[in-house]
């Protein structure tokens, strides 16, 4: 027995001889948002169309709802929503009639589905716009009649696909909250992005993949830990200093520094936190090095995206745990 | 963990009834008749047979050896407006495909051949309203039915039942096409040839001998003679009956066709 309303074992495609997904698996439990995380082609958009019954993979199980993807298709339909970066509205009709079409086709009653679209249009401001075709939208009033459209049926799971990509920061910032809202009042979520503070913002667990297969997994706090942690950064008023500056940091912290002469900068992985900041501080001191700023830093979810799918994509290259946490 | 364990999660789901299926075709007919109201491209399919009407009856018609072209080319030109009207739908399904609008479909409980009927019940009432017009503009220049209201109805009937089958075929070759434009110069091709090598503009027997037979016995020749038949009242039993099977088995092969292209082409 699982609670979890999307439940995904060993998911695997091939189109042609190019692999899109490798063996993928996952849970996603009730009232949760899985945020599944990766660069342009690491297969996000072909697990959600497995999982939305659009496409069937090669091997593997899938149940959304408890309904399986294959098997049980047609249930699994009615109880998802779908909503994606193509934003699939009808331009030629208003925002009115594209939801009351979507409300009849998931099989509302009439009086529920007009009921349903007048709420949907006033919780995502579109009131005003209600009756106009959708081709006088900009694109931030396509993406919400596109996620308005995929809600009309009240859906308990809902796959949002890129839902953010091109918007503005206030409008996305406007749909996170109301994402955040939804998943509140109990919906499941599944959200692909490639914008990290999205993740951040609404995912409860993450699942970073490459080329088809999960290369990390956890919260965006494991995440960070995970993969490297803090550094200790010294920015120098005298670029000349930089390379005594290098030396100083190699000897307190026992790893190698990283210098950028550009920024000014020197890093070194700060695996003794507090400790380090006050015997590397000391030492700068003694040797009389100007600084223009000194400190701890903990990894931005850019950076540990990036550190991720970087070492993904060079395999052999030795463990890139190796690399950074040392 | 290699399967899925049991599932503890029983979520009550309608299931899909005719009923249910039967509304959803009207929500696709709903859809892309609002969809072709508000499309000013499409509405030219519905002046092109107008403008044929006009040519053929004034400007070739007095150049055409015919006893009575106007009775001659008439039911011909009712019977090319429902086949010229079903070639929007291999625009429209080809528009759907390249939107991404099909995957919306697709992931809405809608009965899965929803898209593909609810396209050709559009055709169909469509089809109906550009018959009711070209029949009022038909009479206007002097068409004249000889029969009573039964033949004249069942002529009717196989006009629009030969569009049908149309808008199936044209639905395959919309799904086959890479975008809209290459959907409609497809589409055009059949009809141009079906319109010209038969004896709905002029008599098959001037045309040049070796086109005779097909001229005579293509679908549309064999639907026109059909249709001339039973307006004009005299017998037409047997081209009507060939004229149906014709109907009849382009609808089943296209909508077959249609239906298997149609998987391949939305798992894509």
């Amino acid at each position: 027995m699982t609670d979890a309303m999307i439940e995904a074992r060993n998911i695997a495609k091939h189109f042609g001889k190019t692999r899109a997904l490798a063996g993928l698996s996952f849970d996603v439990a009730r009232g949760t948002v899985l945020g599944l995380l990766g660069p342009n082609g690491a297969g996000k958009t072909t697990m959600i169309r497995v999982l939305t019954t659009l496409l069937r993979a090669d091997a593997g199980q899938a149940r959304v709802a408890g309904f399986d993807v294959v098997a049980d298709g047609q249930r699994v339909r009615s109880v998802i929503g779908l909503a994606g970066q193509y934003a699939a509205v009808d331009e030629l009709l208003t925002g009115r009639e594209n939801l009351e079409l979507v409300g009849l086709w998931y099989h509302l009653p009439r009086r529920e589905y007009r009921r349903r679209a007048v709420e949907i249009l006033e919780l995502l401001s579109l009131t005003d716009a209600a009756d106009r075709r959708v081709m006088t939208y900009s694109g931030g009033m396509r993406r919400r009649l596109d996620i308005g459209a995929s809600l009309i049926g009240n859906p308990p799971v809902l796959f949002l696909d890129e839902p953010t990509t091109g918007l503005d920061p206030r409008t996305r910032n406007d749909l996170w909250r109301f994402v955040r809202d939804l998943v509140d009042d109990g919906t499941t979520v599944l959200l692909t992005t490639q914008y990290m503070d999205e993740a951040e913002h609404l995912a409860d667990r993450i699942v970073v993949i490459d080329k088809g297969i999960q290369i990390a997994g956890g919260t965006a706090d494991e995440l960070k830990t995970q993969t490297g942690g803090a550094t200790l950064e010294a920015r120098v008023a005298d670029p000349r200093d930089i390379e005594r500056v290098a030396a100083l940091l190699a000897s307190a912290a026992g790893a190698q520094p990283r210098s950028d002469a550009g920024a000014r900068l020197v890093s070194v992985p700060a695996g003794a936190g507090t400790g380090l900041l006050l015997d590397a501080g000391r030492r700068l001191q003694e040797a009389g090095i100007a600084l223009d700023d000194l400190g701890i830093r903990r990894p931005t979810l850019d950076e540990v995206f990036l550190s991720l799918t970087g070492a993904a994509s060079q395999e052999g290259a030795g463990s890139p745990e190796a690399e950074t946490a040392k | 963990m290699t399967s899925l364990p049991p599932s503890g999660l029983p979520i009550p789901v309608p299931r899909l009834t005719p009923f249910l299926a039967l509304r959803d075709f009207g929500g696709v007919a709903k859809r892309n008749l609002l969809r072709s109201v508000r499309t000013p491209q499409l509405l030219l399919y519905t002046l092109e047979p107008v403008m044929l009407l006009l040519i053929f009856r004034y400007i070739f018609g007095g150049a055409i050896k015919a006893p009575d072209y106007t009775e001659f080319v008439v039911p011909a030109i009712f019977l090319i407006t429902v086949v010229v009207g079903a070639m929007t739908s291999a625009i429209g399904i080809a528009e759907d495909l390249k939107s991404g609008m099909i995957d919306r479909f697709r992931s809405l409980p809608m009965a899965r051949s929803a898209v593909l009927t609810g396209r050709s019940l559009t055709d169909l009432v469509r089809n109906l309203i550009s018959l009711a017009v070209m029949v009022g503009l038909g009479v206007a220049v002097g068409f004249r039915f000889h029969s009573d209201a039964g033949p004249i109805l069942l002529g009717m009937l196989l006009i629009l039942a030969f569009g049908y089958s149309f808008s199936w075929m044209n639905t395959a070759i919309g799904i086959s096409a890479k975008d809209p434009e290459s959907a409609q110069n497809a589409a055009v091709g059949p009809v141009f040839i079906l319109m010209f090598a038969s004896n709905a503009i002029v008599p098959a027997s001037t045309l040049p001998g070796w086109l005779q037979p097909f001229a005579r016995n293509q679908p549309l020749s064999v639907t026109v003679s059909a249709v001339r038949a039973l307006f004009e009242g005299s017998a037409a039993a047997h081209d009507a009956w060939v004229s149906l099977a014709w109907s009849a088995g382009i609808t089943v092969v296209f909508f077959l066709t249609s239906y298997v292209l149609y998987q391949r082409a939305a798992a894509r």
